[in-house]
């Protein structure tokens, strides 16, 4: 469809419980949708004469620690034919495991390597599910938040063992992170009065 | 009797003038018949989205100099845009046409060098030593406006760092004038070369079917006949001002890859003319206070400038909960940002989409068959650096 509004309609109403919510914003159509309907969902915005999403962008991630359903996984679209643009979400918690869209974009198998190698996230029928990014052997999720930003080990070449070897991460001075963030927010009137100017316009 | 024959597995990189950095390939090869490919990525891997995601959003923007070293503005400018969507700030025009100039200097570095190594993989010296001359020529231009030939840190959110010195622009017209040549004496060396012609005609075929399941963008996906760039479907900053035209491929193989390169070279050239020739003189950066910061004239004088001055480079500026992705024509294809604000003045989350990975990934699918000596050629044309594949 050549409008995104159409758009947003035409699915809402041919998937109708399939679909949690829709939204357009930045040129672009945002939906969210359950674990489940996944398979469903992409197969329809990809065959349907009037959405052909026929590329996937990526796939990838965020990770909320605090949540009960800790990752939010995201699939960026393409449609070269109507040049429009959509992302495709839904929440897990830790331990679930999700379809791999393999079968459907064949460029999903790197990505979902990625996924699983940066966040631990697994998935049902892929073709060769290894780590990709991280060292043969490595152990952990980088890009989980609980992850640290210096990580567990670091490798030198050892003159006694002649080899390169891993070990515990020291550090002469631990990473600094300085919270520069202020709590000052300005005063109270000219808060009031920066707010009222901003409905005004 | 019958001998049972062995394939034989064959381990091409992790250091191989041919890999184009640090790629080991895991080839299996029955005689001189490539049977599956396997690349082992990752020995370049930095961890940048960790990275970005314990920086502010100043402090992040030379990261993406570092993806892709070859054109390191073109990284720059995705992250930029999609801060300046988020914040909903325009741009003065003047920074516009600074910032596509020097992502199109960045797209003839990024050819130059994919062009000339491509001929050197098979066998041709003479294009990469000619056309080196003229990307040390882009890069002082990179020096000139930024202050480092290779890792920029020149594009802000909202505008660029500095204005062009004097003379720059100048000197960037002389070089307008003057480059087209090379690309035709660089024709003249390889476009009816016939070694070069036997060794990348039908060579790693694409078809347009395939391009779009691989995920293929930018030269990969046009050089297959898909009419596809984001700077005329998509425009971003000022492209949709300017005149330019979109070369594509036919047959989808490594030769039609290079022609559509060196035809993107000449586009670029004429791009850039354009923008030195609409180019005014104005600011350069956008008057907000809050995100851009003052002059070290005006922290002189203004209690206020030096107030932003110092918010500006300890805590940054806070950008707005949000999610947005927003995706630029590098010369090696799409590259997004994929970014989630969180109202404070570090990204959330910042994941990078880089072409390379998803060319790369096709590795298996377009060598299957061929012969362990177009292997080189194959990974030439598809155009990989490792700074943006590994991340």
């Amino acid at each position: 469809m050549k409008n995104l509004t159409d758009l947003e309609k035409k699915i809402n109403s041919e998937l109708t419980t399939k679909i949690n919510k829709t939204k357009i914003k930045h040129n672009q159509i945002y939906i969210e949708i359950d674990k489940e309907d996944l398979i469903d969902v992409l197969l329809f915005v990809k065959t349907n004469k009037d959405a052909k999403f026929r590329q996937l962008i990526d796939i990838t991630v965020v990770d909320y620690p605090e949540e009960l359903q800790r990752f939010k996984i995201v699939y960026l679209l393409l449609s070269h034919e109507f040049n429009q643009r959509m992302i495709l979400s839904y929440y897990i918690s830790e331990k679930e495991v999700i379809s791999s869209i393999t079968s459907i974009f064949p460029s999903a198998n790197w990505m979902e390597r990625e996924v699983f190698d940066m966040y631990g996230v697994n998935f049902k029928d892929h073709p060769d599910l290894r780590r990709i990014l991280t060292d043969y052997g490595f152990e952990g999720h980088p890009l989980r938040k609980d992850f640290p930003l210096t990580g567990h080990i670091e490798s030198r070449y050892s003159e006694e063992q002649k080899k390169v070897i891993n070990e515990p991460v020291k550090l002469e001075q631990n990473y600094r992170n300085f919270d520069y963030e202020s709590p000052w927010e300005g005063t109270k009137y000219i808060k009031e009065q920066v707010n009222t100017d901003d409905k005004k316009n | 009797m019958t001998k049972k024959i062995k394939n034989l597995n064959l381990n091409f990189g992790p250091q191989h003038p041919a890999a184009h950095g640090v790629l080991r390939l895991i080839l299996e090869l029955d005689g001189e018949v490539v049977e599956k490919a396997d690349p082992h990525i990752g020995l370049l891997h930095r961890g940048t989205e960790k990275l970005i995601e314990n920086k502010t959003y100043m402090q992040a923007v030379p990261y993406f100099d570092r993806l892709d070293y070859v054109a390191p503005m073109n990284q720059e400018h995705a992250f930029a845009l999609a801060i300046e969507k988020i914040l909903g700030i325009d741009v003065p025009i003047r920074a516009q046409y600074i910032r596509v100039m020097f992502c199109e200097i960045g797209r003839i570095l990024s050819h130059i060098l994919n062009v000339t190594t491509q001929a050197l993989d098979v066998g041709a010296l003479t294009p990469s030593l000619w056309g080196f001359e003229e990307r040390e020529t882009l890069m002082t231009f990179y020096e000139r406006a930024s202050g480092s030939r290779l890792h920029a840190n020149y594009f802000r959110a909202g505008g660029v760092h500095q204005d062009l010195p004097v003379g720059l622009e100048r000197d960037i017209a002389k070089f307008c004038e003057t480059f087209p040549k090379v690309i035709d004496d660089l024709e003249n060396l390889l476009t009816d070369n016939r070694i070069f012609k036997q060794r990348n005609v039908d060579i790693g075929v694409v078809t347009k079917e395939d391009a779009l399941d691989y995920s293929f963008s930018g030269v990969m996906i046009r050089g297959s006949g898909v009419p596809w760039d984001l700077r005329k479907s998509q425009p971003y900053d000022c492209y949709d001002q300017l005149e330019f035209k979109i070369p594509v491929g036919k047959n989808g193989d490594c030769y039609d890859r290079y022609l559509c390169r060196i035809e993107e070279m000449k586009e670029s050239v004429f791009i850039i003319k354009q923008c030195l020739a609409k180019m005014e003189k104005g600011p350069i950066k956008t008057f907000d206070g809050k995100i851009s910061p003052p002059s070290k004239k005006e922290i002189k004088q203004s209690m206020e400038a030096l107030i932003h001055h110092f918010k500006l480079f300890t805590e940054g500026y806070r950008v707005p909960e949000d999610e947005i992705y927003t995706a630029v024509e590098a010369p090696k294809g799409e590259f997004g940002v994929y970014l989630i604000s969180d109202g404070s003045s570090k990204p959330y989350k910042c994941k990078i989409r880089a072409p390379g990975f998803s060319h790369l990934q096709s590795m298996d699918y377009l060598i299957k068959g061929h012969m362990l000596a177009d292997v080189p050629a194959v990974l030439g044309s598809l155009d990989i650096v490792f700074g943006e594949v590994d991340r």
